[in-house]
């Protein structure tokens, strides 16, 4: 039985240890991320934030087994992954990792059924169990009636929703969403912003970098990267609207 | 008994006060005469979530107030099954008010420079790193944002309290980029230092 088939609940979904990234070598060396101790839980949602090149990019790629660290661990539901085979590495993405990157990466020759479907046809579904999960993440994003549409008949928004259709294919442990809004306009990034907050109610557990306050404000958890380092981190409580008064004018 | 009057003239102390209920008041008596209930009713519509939160007394002690001041006259009305009730007019002082408060463009002002302040004195005097007093700040206004998000989400497209909940997450989001730009001006002077 291997743990990414069957992730415990206790365990943390993602969890890093010592996690450090040098670049470069000698005098040029860049230290990316310097000691990273991270614990994201089931069905959390944690966003990253911090100024470009803090490395919050980078900590994205390890956790996904995108890049391998120069130091420390990482955890994938229990299971330890930076010294997995490149085969292994690819396997646990495919089943286990949803990504969703900013310049939303579709095929541009499948239309956007075909490219949310894809995955799962990778992981050895069959064409109609794959077909019915697609249509179902279609309706899910609201692009039912785009299903046939070539990304380029598509706006940045919907081809973001399309990319995060096909994040959740494989019903992944986790999705980790590099800077998802950062080539939309405003209108189209509410539409990702319902659809992230839409996924943190159904429990799917997330992990959004981003540098859009709005983003980052649907999330569990908020941690802010300096450095290579954590520097702030804020559980953003689900009170009630109360404190709401003082922000619109009402005084105590 | 000195006391007993001070206590009967003191506000209800729970919740939340609108610092303009009188002239909201007064402003949505201009259509129509209205007793304190309906007029509680409309407050909650505009004001949705935020209503909760909302002193429940305070419609009906500042109405008593401006009944005092001439610039409404009540009268009592009768109901068959309820006791009677107050509707509320409003007077042609009260109605010169309301037009008073409509023209005023005084505005509330954010306050800045408190903040610039702290982080210059703190830079100065070798008390704190300015950047980290900005990521504390950043931190406390995003979980500001993130309630009042929740909020804005939780109502539906087109709501009257939608909008206004809009120009909460506006106004923080503008604070938080003018606090991005705090940030990197304190990382880089560090660096010169």
């Amino acid at each position: 039985m291997s743990a990414d088939e069957s992730p415990l609940r206790a365990e943390p979904v993602l969890r890093t240890r010592g996690l450090a990234m040098d670049y470069g070598q000698g005098a040029g060396r860049v230290h990316a991320l310097d000691g990273v101790e991270l614990d994201v839980s089931n069905g959390e949602t944690l966003a990253v934030m911090g100024p470009s090149g803090c490395g919050k990019s980078t900590l994205l790629h390890l956790l996904g087994g995108l890049e391998r660290p120069s130091a420390g661990e990482v955890w994938v539901a229990g299971r330890r992954i930076d010294r997995l085979s490149e085969k292994a590495l690819a396997r646990l993405r495919r089943h286990a990792i949803g990504f969703v990157f900013q310049a939303f990466h579709l095929m541009e020759e499948l239309t956007a059924v075909e490219n949310i479907e894809l995955p799962a046809l990778l992981a050895g579904r069959s064409p109609g169990a794959a077909r019915r999960r697609a249509s179902e993440l279609l309706e899910q994003v609201g692009l039912t009636d785009r299903a046939a549409h070539l990304p380029s008949a598509l706006s940045g928004g919907q081809r973001q929703r399309v990319a995060i259709a096909r994040a959740l294919s494989n019903e992944p442990l986790v999705v980790l969403a590099d800077e998802p809004t950062g080539n939309l306009d405003s209108g189209a990034t509410l539409d990702v912003l319902r659809l992230l907050d839409g996924l943190r109610a159904a429990g799917q557990t997330l992990l959004i970098v981003t540098h859009d306050e709005r983003i980052a404000a649907t999330a569990d958890r908020l941690i802010t990267m300096r450095d290579g380092a954590f520097v702030e981190e804020t559980r953003l409580t689900r009170g009630t609207t109360g404190s709401l008064g003082d922000l619109v004018g009402l005084e105590r | 008994m000195p006391d007993a009057v001070g206590v009967s003239m003191k506000e209800p102390s729970r919740g939340y006060q609108l610092r303009v209920v009188q002239e909201v008041l007064l402003a949505l008596l201009a259509t129509e005469a209205s007793h304190g209930y309906q007029l509680r009713a409309r407050l909650e519509l505009a004001l949705g979530p935020l209503a909760d939160a909302l002193n429940e007394g305070q419609v009906y002690v500042t109405l008593s107030r401006l009944e005092k001041a001439g610039l409404v006259t009540s009268e009592r009305v009768g109901q068959t099954d309820r006791p009677n009730r107050k509707v509320y007019e409003l007077t042609a002082a009260g109605r010169a008010r309301v037009v008073e408060w409509l023209a005023d463009t005084s505005w509330p002002k954010p306050a800045p420079a408190e903040f610039h302040l702290k982080l210059v004195a703190a830079a100065a005097a070798g008390l704190g790193d300015p950047v980290r007093l900005v990521d504390m700040q950043r931190h406390a206004l995003l979980a500001e944002l993130a309630a009042a998000q929740r909020a804005v989400l939780a109502e539906p497209d087109g709501s009257v309290p939608g909008l206004l909940l809009e120009g909460v997450v506006l106004r923080l989001q503008a604070d938080l980029r003018w606090l991005e730009a705090c940030a990197r001006y304190w990382n880089t002077t560090k660096g010169r230092r």
